[in-house]
């Protein structure tokens, strides 16, 4: 590699978080929604680093942790049908539905397969016509151009053996749940850059005009966060709210057109159960009617009855922020990524997880 | 220093995961149309691997452009500084891993 990144520059990163602590005279909290924002904070040390008065909360952006419980469960069931090969995606093998995890489907015979891209599902329908493939497509905006497409190719290529179950959630409604629990008290948001690069930014200008809250699309690299972060804390700080574009090296205004009318060919927004969380409403893509021979749901009339969470797992509460992962009784004793009680502590997306493997990192050099 | 150290512990204790919610830049090495002609696919370089990516997306990118690819779609073309710097902070990651993984599937 010919460049050093700058943004991995300790002295650029210690120059913004100088400017934090100057700037910030009162107590504020934040929120970076996406899992790989508090992925980055927790493993680049940065939480450690930002002044007392700067709190940031860890918000619902962990696609494989939001999914609810009862999809998880109609995955397994999938999985363990005769003639189905379910693919997904690594982490999501791991969650635990309310019997066991689509892993311990796999170890007892079931073709459940790892995928890197749901296009590579379609190339398998295509090699086992005498099988059926399901795509377990979870995500966020940034993976619905991908799951669509794969309905898309099997469309164009005649594979009529391959359908997805989708569990797709979108930030901008999240966002909303979160600001309207009064337990929450965010007073500005990190929206995630590379969901931005897919659907843009407008969705999030009513946000801001609604909860008079400053929102900043922010990358993911220490630079990029601490300087979302700063330009947060400068608008807190003068009681202004706006919407800005940290990440506009990459995220454009309007976002990817063909990525967006490729979405919008195949999904509708839908209401959406998030895990820990619940229903919220306009939050999720569910296929068109058109597109109805690809889902999984109806193809294999799939009724799983809904089974209530672990009452020791609070993860809808360390998913909206009000509690941090360390805070919970089970934290690293009941509940480890060996043994996750609850989602978070599974995908390192997930709050709990980096917090686990954060704090194993501090015990080992104590 | 003591920063330093937490740092390399916690990145080696995190190798096994992913992130699915980030895109990996790469460079275009060569394009073929399929579908008839309606998709063009890449193989795209990150690194030493080389994996396949829907240019669907970016209907722009050309041989020898750098494009983020998430799940086996490119998103966004990006210059080749950025994609250097970036590539170069997902390997230090260890987020790179899971391409290598997901390379014999």
């Amino acid at each position: 590699m010919k460049f050093i990144s700058e943004y991995r520059d300790q002295e650029l990163v210690a120059q913004y978080l100088d400017e934090i602590r100057r700037v910030a005279t009162r107590p504020w909290t934040i929120m970076e929604v996406c899992g790989g924002q508090t992925h980055s904070l927790v493993k680049n040390g940065i939480l450690q680093m930002l002044p007392e008065n700067v709190r940031m909360v860890h918000g619902p952006g962990c696609p494989v942790c939001v999914t609810p419980l009862h999809m998880i469960d109609k995955a397994i069931y999938l999985a363990e049908k005769k003639g189905i090969i379910l693919c997904s995606y690594g982490d999501m093998l791991r969650v635990p539905g309310s019997k066991h995890s689509l892993l311990e489907s796999k170890a007892a015979g079931a073709d459940v397969r790892i995928l890197y891209s749901p296009l590579e599902a379609v190339k398998i329908a295509k090699e086992h016509p005498d099988r059926e493939v399901v795509f377990f497509a979870v995500g966020f905006e940034t993976t619905a151009p991908a799951n669509a497409l794969s309905v898309l190719h099997a469309q164009r290529a005649g594979v009529t053996n391959y359908t997805i179950l989708t569990s797709h959630v979108l930030v901008p409604p999240a966002i909303e749940a979160v600001m309207q629990d009064e337990d929450a008290h965010i007073e500005g948001f990190l929206a995630a850059g590379h969901v931005c690069t897919i659907v843009g930014i407008s969705e999030y200008y009513p946000l801001v005009e609604k909860f008079k809250i400053p929102i900043v699309v922010t990358g993911f690299e220490p630079v990029d966060l601490v300087q979302g972060i700063l330009m947060t804390v400068r608008q807190l700080e003068k009681g202004e709210y706006q919407l800005e574009n940290q990440y506009s090296r990459v995220v454009r205004p309007e976002g990817n057109p063909e990525a967006i009318k490729v979405i919008e060919t195949v999904f509708e927004v839908c209401d959406r159960e998030w895990r820990g969380i619940g229903n919220i409403p306009m939050s999720g893509y569910e296929l068109r009617p058109e597109y109805a021979a690809y889902d999984a749901n109806l193809k294999f009339d799939v009724h799983i009855e809904k089974v209530p969470e672990s009452a020791e797992c609070i993860a809808g509460l360390v998913l909206k922020g009000i509690k941090k992962p360390h805070e919970c009784p089970q934290f690293g004793k009941k509940c480890t990524p060996q043994m996750p009680l609850g989602a978070p502590m599974v995908s390192s997306e997930g709050a709990c997880a980096a917090y686990y493997h954060f704090s194993q990192a501090m015990e080992a050099i104590v | 220093m003591h920063k330093t150290i937490q740092r390399e512990v916690s990145i080696k204790q995190s190798k096994t995961f992913n992130i699915m919610c980030l895109a990996i830049p790469g460079k275009i090495a060569t394009i073929e149309n399929r579908f008839d002609g309606a998709v063009r696919f890449a193989k795209v370089q990150f690194g030493g691997i080389t994996k396949e990516a829907s240019l669907e997306m970016v209907p722009a990118a050309k041989e020898g452009d750098y494009v983020l690819v998430h799940v086996g779609v490119a998103i966004s073309i990006v210059n080749e500084e950025e994609a250097q710097k970036t590539f170069e902070y997902l390997s230090q990651i260890g987020e790179i891993d899971e391409l290598i993984e997901h390379t014999q599937v």
